[in-house]
């Protein structure tokens, strides 16, 4: 039994006469890693900081972690590591000064074992050496960190990272997903905010992609990308494959065949078979890309 | 906030006008008429033990101001400015709960300028300036003697004051730092708010105006030094100055609970 970890009905907010976000219902459950997707100015980080009490709903609900927000905010957010919109800290502190003063705020666990939740902090994210040199002298990368150490401090049962990977390069984005994933597997659920459908694509197990303000598809990675019912075939006997197809080929660009057939397997033998060399076979997936544009381009229409 | 040496610079320049005024006098012994140039210049010279409250009244009217509402304009709009605000929230700090906070900080800074340019001027002027009368009768500037216990009170009387004088600034700079993300705005709208004041206190046409103006009875402790005291101006000050600060107070946390952070 999977409970809701963040659930909202109906979640508008205006901003004078801009409609930020449109009456969204989202549905984040315990163990997911939730991807948000959405274009610049889509309504992702207004819809985060609803959830986070930090902007106040023009209409609608939402509960987090089971408890109405923003009204229970004192009890909820202590269960929460964030990152909004980028990292921030004091610049004329060092990174471990900063994260003693946020584990101390708001605090209601001990003083006691502070140095051991901040050294741990700085040690999942490979801040520990840099730790007690002040922020101000901190690249991007080492900001970025920072802001996932403050998160992670109290070992929070929901995540909510916006752009976590922002400012890293290919080597830290790896280490942070490693210990996002980490967590994950430990049982933190993930909220992870982002525009780049790549990383979305290699950690999230559910989706959801707002356009416009307007939540136009949730569902789980995998129902998303499920097999289309046709084959892709790379082969170089393009000619020979045509004909024996013949009118199952739905798509040819050079090697590349795209044929109407459930079953792979039986296309292989078919082709083997007849003698047509095969380089590659296999079910064809819709990309996320390809999910997210659709959708975007249907709401659109729509519109 | 005592970590950042602003903080500190801040407190040696409302230190160094004084100092640089009692330095003058020493050395020149060219003291202002009586009545004339800022309370209490011209009774230094032969009592430097008046010079806390005379290098009170020099800081007053602008430096006082000025480094007040820079520090409690700076209290929420500066951690909005840095991003701060948004985490300060979620960790979580209850939003009335950060603001009393930042009222806390804001009134330590208060109290801590005030009574160093107090402390600093009595220094000063002890060593640079005239030596009290042995008898430890000095004189108030009615001409009337006080003793060095009267001395004492009232001089901690005048800080007490003029910090609830500051309080009635930093109150206002308060409340614009909930309103704008932008620091510097909110210091430059509480100063033009009390130069405004200022400048109604000179025209007669506003007469009328004026018993309200906040800066209007800011330099009514100088009248703790009449013999016998003259309590009139300072009690309007005391009831108008916490009329202030409990009115920016009030809207400050109205306009902070409601705001959307988008900071």
């Amino acid at each position: 039994m999977t409970s809701q970890v963040i659930g909202s009905t109906g979640l508008t907010k205006r901003f004078g006469r801009i409609l930020a976000v449109d009456g969204i219902d989202l549905d984040v459950r315990e163990g997911d890693v939730y991807g948000f997707l959405g274009a610049n100015g889509s309504g992702k980080t207004t819809t985060v900081r609803m959830l986070l009490g930090l902007v106040l709903a023009t209409s609608g609900t939402a509960q987090v972690l089971g408890e109405t927000m923003p009204r229970s905010a004192g009890g909820v957010l202590d269960q929460v590591g964030t990152l909004v919109e980028g990292p921030a800290a004091y610049g004329h502190l060092s990174g471990r000064a900063n994260l003693t003063l946020f584990d101390a705020m708001g605090a209601r666990n001990g003083r006691r074992r502070r140095r051991d939740r901040v050294a741990d902090a700085l040690a999942q994210v490979g801040l520990s050496a840099a730790g007690d040199r002040k922020v101000k002298g901190y690249s991007l990368g080492m900001r970025q960190r920072l802001g996932l150490a403050a998160a992670l401090l109290r070992a929070p049962r929901l995540l909510v990272l916006d752009e976590p990977t922002n400012g890293l390069d290919p080597q830290g984005i790896r280490e942070i997903r490693d210990l996002l994933l980490g967590l994950n597997a430990e049982g933190t659920t993930i909220f992870l905010s982002s525009h780049l459908l790549a990383e979305v694509e290699q950690m999230c197990t559910r989706v959801g992609v707002l356009d416009g303000g307007r939540l136009v598809v949730q569902d789980s990675l995998r129902a998303l990308q499920a097999p289309t019912g046709r084959t892709v075939v790379v082969t170089p006997d393009g000619e020979r494959a045509l004909g024996l197809l013949d009118g199952r080929v739905e798509h040819r660009a050079g090697d590349r065949l795209v044929v109407r057939a459930e079953d792979p397997a039986t296309l292989n033998r078919l082709l083997v078979e007849s003698g047509v060399r095969v380089h590659e076979l296999g079910p064809e997936r819709r990309g996320l890309e390809e999910v997210v544009l659709e959708a975007t381009s249907q709401s659109a229409v729509g519109s | 906030m005592l970590r950042r040496p602003r903080t500190w610079v801040t407190i040696v320049l409302l230190n160094a006008l004084p100092t640089l005024v009692a330095v003058l006098l020493a050395a020149t012994e060219v003291g202002p008429q009586p009545g004339e140039g800022p309370a209490f210049l011209s009774a230094v010279l032969t009592d430097g033990t008046l010079f806390p409250l005379a290098a009170l009244a020099i800081v007053l009217p602008l430096f006082m101001p000025v480094a007040v509402a820079v520090v409690a304009g700076d209290a929420i709009a500066g951690e909005a400015q840095d991003g701060t605000l948004r985490y300060v929230l979620t960790r979580p700090v209850g939003r009335t709960r950060l603001l009393v906070a930042k009222l806390v900080g804001v009134l330590a800074f208060v109290l801590l300028a005030v009574v160093l340019v107090a402390a600093v001027a009595y220094l000063v002027g002890r060593l640079l300036l005239g030596n009290g009368d042995a008898a430890g009768l000095v004189t108030g500037i009615s001409g009337g003697g006080l003793t060095t216990q009267q001395l004492l009170e009232r001089t901690l009387m005048s800080v007490g004051y003029v910090s609830l004088s500051m309080l009635g600034v930093a109150s206002l700079a308060l409340l614009l730092s909930t309103v704008t993300d932008s620091p510097l705005a909110a210091a430059l709208g509480a100063l033009a708010f009390l130069i405004a004041s200022t400048l109604l206190l000179t025209l007669d046409a506003a007469a009328a105006l004026q018993p309200y103006l906040p800066t209007r009875y800011w330099l009514a402790f100088v009248d703790l030094f009449r013999d016998p005291i003259l309590w009139r101006d300072i009690v309007r000050g005391l009831l108008l100055q916490g009329v202030y600060v409990a009115v920016f107070l009030g809207a400050a946390w109205a306009n902070f609970m409601t705001k959307d952070i988008t900071s």
